[in-house]
């Protein structure tokens, strides 16, 4: 879907379009939490949504695979479109949304099976049936998150043994199995040591030939050494998103600039 | 707090100690191996084999009936039902008033069932019974295993495509076996060795139940009927009835740890 959309600057953008968010509200029972939201996410570029605590960053990312639902007290108006189709429209097949998207947790959260079992998981579910082929995807997957020379001897002892680095490794190989389009990690690497948030960024930068990538992150060095392009969220409201050059070096608004500055967080 | 806890400690060594005491002499082959023969309560030979077996029949059906009912159940509460669902949070608290009731009210209540049922006493009724008695405290025990599984484990299954059913099925049952495991063997500890439920309902007979409609004797009903009768060594013989109660507990205990041993190295912490 080639289309020119603007950013927050008014910019006409040359980027294609993959996801794109229309007047988007979410409330959690009377609160609000994301406001009024537009913005469109670049096909194959990482895209980092920043912000402080609190201010929506993971909602938004949830809201992009419906991950947040309407049950729960939580209500949602306004429109994403996925490859042009709106995920919210009634009668939409959920599953086949969240195929298309991989998804990273904070704290990766391996499936209580074997490591073979785990990135076989979302194949099976999906109707490989033939041994041959799901050890053909395991082992492609797992090479692709670079964690087959650690684990190939022991595919089949428990995910839970793994060290939390290689459950994160693990996570993406078990998402990149269902053959996604975009991948979305929610602050994918707080909770691993240096060494290993840097394999898994190393990762990202590759995968984005291939792959939508978006990230939540709150650490701002993060975001300049990966992203594309940038959002930033305050309490909830978009307040700038653009090409990430643009954004951290020139911030047109002042909450943007006060933020990567430092002077609110 | 050492002290109570010292307590609780002292109450089971002496229960041990009395029935080891009490029953140990009494305890032989054909008390396991034979049941009651003629004159058998009136301290002449004979087993009580029926009551070992009937017990085992009665409290096993009744487990795995209440866990065909508890899973589903539990796996509604905990992964299609919304955190704010009335009904859940409705179905939980009949759980708890349900946890509460006597047994004497299930077999009670059973042998209405059964009346209605057109049933007479017999093994299936006592099923019945059982399986009202310890349905709640499976549930809730495994209820409260499931609700410890943090939402993102979920998620993850989900976020790969995968529908309730199969994140039901696949992931939350063996996220919580171990849990699982747990509920059915505190369930089947309940069962074996309960006699208000199964007095009217299951019956008593000197004959090992050869179908779901015969009556079924029941171990805590043999140590009723031994211990009420006005012979010491009868009396005696229900201490070494109980002992067998017991030690059949101790080997389901021992059993179910060692499984929920094994099923916990899948677990993700």
């Amino acid at each position: 879907m080639e289309s020119l959309f603007h950013d927050s600057r008014n910019n006409a953008m040359t980027f294609q379009s993959h996801i794109r968010v229309r007047n988007l509200n979410v409330h959690y029972g009377r609160e609000h939490a994301l406001k009024n939201i537009s913005l469109d996410i670049p096909d194959k570029k990482i895209t980092a949504i920043i912000g402080p605590s609190g201010c929506g960053k993971t909602t938004l990312l949830k809201s992009f695979n419906r991950l947040i639902e309407p049950v729960d007290g939580i209500s949602i108006s306004g429109s994403v479109c996925v490859d042009g189709q709106n995920i919210y429209e009634s009668g939409v097949d959920v599953t086949r949304i969240r195929k298309k998207m991989g998804l990273l947790s904070q704290k990766p959260y391996p499936l209580p099976m074997s490591i073979f079992d785990n990135v076989a998981y979302g194949p099976r579910i999906h109707g490989v049936r033939s041994k041959k082929a799901l050890k053909e995807i395991v082992e492609r997957n797992l090479r692709m998150s670079s964690l087959w020379e650690e684990v190939k001897d022991r595919l089949n002892t428990p995910a839970s043994a793994l060290s939390i680095g290689q459950q994160q490794r693990l996570c993406l190989a078990r998402g990149l199995a269902v053959e996604p389009e975009i991948i979305l990690g929610d602050e994918p690497t707080s909770a691993l040591d240096p060494r290993s948030s840097q394999r898994i960024e190393q990762r990202f930068l590759e995968l984005k030939k291939n792959y939508t990538i978006i990230i939540v992150t709150h650490i701002l060095r993060q975001a300049r050494r990966l992203a594309d392009y940038v959002v930033f969220l305050y309490m909830g409201k978009l307040i700038e998103h653009g090409p990430a050059g643009e954004v951290f070096e020139n911030p047109r608004q002042e909450m943007t600039r006060e933020y990567i500055y430092g002077v609110i967080s | 707090m050492k002290a109570a806890s010292l307590i609780i400690l002292s109450v089971l060594a002496l229960i041990l100690a009395t029935i080891l005491l009490k029953g140990l002499p009494a305890l032989n082959l054909d008390m396991i191996t034979k049941t009651p023969r003629g004159g058998f309560y009136l301290g002449k030979e004979g087993g009580i084999l029926n009551a070992i077996v009937g017990s085992l029949y009665l409290a096993g059906g009744a487990t795995l009936l209440s866990l065909l009912l508890s899973l589903p159940i539990v796996l509604y509460l905990n992964v299609f039902a919304g955190k704010r669902s009335y009904l859940a949070a409705f179905t939980r608290f009949s759980l708890d008033v349900l946890w509460g009731v006597p047994s004497i009210v299930y077999g009670a209540f059973g042998f209405t069932i059964m009346l209605f049922l057109g049933l007479r006493a017999s093994l299936l009724g006592g099923m019945i019974a059982v399986t009202l008695l310890v349905l709640p405290i499976m549930s809730r025990t495994m209820d409260e295993v499931m609700r410890m599984v943090p939402a993102e484990l979920l998620d993850a299954s989900y976020a790969l495509g995968a529908t309730r059913v199969e994140t039901a099925f696949k992931v939350m049952t063996r996220q919580t076996l171990p849990g699982i495991l747990t509920a059915v063997l505190i369930a089947f500890g309940r069962g074996i060795g309960d006699a208000a439920s199964v007095i009217f309902t299951a019956g008593f007979t000197d004959h090992i139940p050869g179908s779901l409609l015969q009556p079924a004797a029941t171990l805590p009903l043999a140590i009723f009927f031994q211990l009420g009768t006005p012979f010491p060594e009868v009396q005696q013989r229900a201490y070494a009835s109980a002992l067998i109660l017991t030690i059949v507990i101790l080997f389901v205990c021992v059993t179910s740890r060692l499984l929920i041993r094994k099923s916990s190295k899948n677990i993700i912490k």
